[in-house]
């Protein structure tokens, strides 16, 4: 009885441990991946701030712009885009942006979906949303002509007013261990509250060459293709640390299995020993 | 020099340029503007061209490929998606990017691929231009 079982146990100590050997694996691996999109999140930072302060600052200082990115529509169909990763094994990071969507959603028929990342795809796919457009292979390292192309689409449905607002949806790298699904509204671009503050201060006329609209017209796109580049390279970082994240606790786990069934292993074992001497001593006693 | 302002260049990739500077001169939608310091809150499209940027009594020249520009009281940011400095280029680069948007305009697929096409050769010849402008 007991022989069998040291044996199966050793078996199963072997099968853990080479599951810890891949998770462990993994985690080096995303631990160099995160540090080289972090890298890259501390470079592209400047440009998306900057972008968006300057469309907020505008939107600010002019209340009666008339754009066709600015009016309001009354809101029929909505366009989401949302950000997820190509590969699993990462916690809950892709569902827990997948949950955004769906949880905002009111009228699943007049949504309309822009995945980026094969978790999403598959997702939205199997559960019959209307998916638009999908993007692949872009969510670890994203290209700001990736950002152009997805922005190209967005803007050319809202103009056809397929769509009378667009929802972007990534996740936010607040610190390595924790990351945060964040949704923004992309179009009709809305004013900042803090826009509010600085407007009886030192208000001061801008000039807009050649007009407000024509410059509107030139930014807005600019400031939806950032947008999308900014979250892009936010939620691959994400991505990142949250596989880590789940491949630190995987392995931890595995490690903690394994101790488990080593010391059972050993009291097998040793209890092996113990009846294998005493039937020896018994069968010797016996022939005395 | 009380006669310097700051100039911040932004590309997605990296801060390009973050210094003081006495003059810049940029190329906008509705033409060459120069800018001084204390010049007037101004925010207008940038074209594909170059930016000229006057320092300690020096120029010093740059491609750009479009963006925006935005003028206020204490700095000039101006926001595009590539730019690099003349001497920077590669002109053999350059060249072979004319050429393909060239081949890619010859055979014409559809109208995005034609503007496209004509937005990237417009970009390589105005980095072949300025490249040689040295």
């Amino acid at each position: 009885m007991a022989g069998m079982g040291t044996r199966d146990i050793k078996r199963k100590i072997k099968s853990v441990n080479n599951t810890r050997q891949i998770t462990k694996a993994m985690e080096l691996v995303s631990t160099a991946k995160l540090k080289r999109s972090k890298d890259r999140l501390s470079v592209t930072k400047p440009y998306f701030d900057t972008v968006i302060d300057a469309v907020q600052s505008i939107m600010a200082s002019e209340k009666n712009l008339k754009h066709e990115f600015v009016n309001k529509r009354a809101v029929e169909n909505t366009l989401y885009i949302v950000i997820t990763g190509d590969r699993g094994l990462c916690g809950g990071y892709n569902v827990n942006a997948m949950k955004k969507v769906v949880h905002d959603m009111v009228d699943p028929s007049k949504a309309l979906i822009i995945t980026i990342g094969r978790k999403a795809q598959s997702y939205f796919n199997a559960n019959g949303f209307n998916v638009i457009d999908s993007f692949e292979g872009i969510s670890e390292s994203p290209m700001y002509t990736d950002a152009q192309a997805i922005a190209r689409i967005a803007l050319e449905l809202y103009k056809q007013e397929k769509v009378d607002e667009i929802k972007f949806v990534y996740t936010n790298l607040v610190s390595t261990i924790s990351q945060e699904p964040v949704m923004l509204k992309l179009l009709p671009v809305e004013v900042g509250e803090e826009g509010e503050v600085d407007k009886n201060e030192d208000f001061e006329f801008i000039n807009y060459e050649p007009s407000p609209e024509e410059v509107l017209s030139f930014i807005i796109p600019k400031y939806v293709a950032s947008t999308i580049y900014g979250g892009l390279i936010d939620s691959a970082a994400s991505e990142q640390a949250a596989r880590r994240v789940a491949m630190e606790n995987a392995s931890n786990n595995a490690d903690e299995l394994i101790g488990d069934l080593t010391l059972t292993y050993n009291q097998a074992r040793q209890a092996a020993i113990t009846q294998e001497i005493a039937e020896i001593v018994g069968g010797a006693e016996a022939l005395k | 020099m009380s006669s310097m302002y700051k100039l911040e260049i932004v590309t997605p990739d990296k801060s390009f340029f973050d210094e003081d500077v006495e003059m810049t001169i940029i190329r906008t939608t509705e033409g060459d503007i120069g800018i001084l310091k204390d010049h007037e809150p101004v925010v207008a499209p940038v074209a594909v061209g170059s930016i000229k940027i006057k320092q300690n009594g020096e120029f010093k020249l740059a491609a750009c490929s479009g963006g925006f520009l935005t003028i206020d009281d204490e700095r000039v940011i101006v926001i595009t998606d590539a730019a690099e400095w003349a001497e920077e280029i590669d002109i053999q680069r350059a060249e072979e990017s004319a050429q393909r948007a060239e081949r890619r305009l010859n055979e014409k697929q559809g109208e995005l691929d034609v503007l496209r096409a004509k937005i990237s050769l417009e970009r390589a010849m105005n980095r072949i231009r300025i490249s040689k402008n040295i």
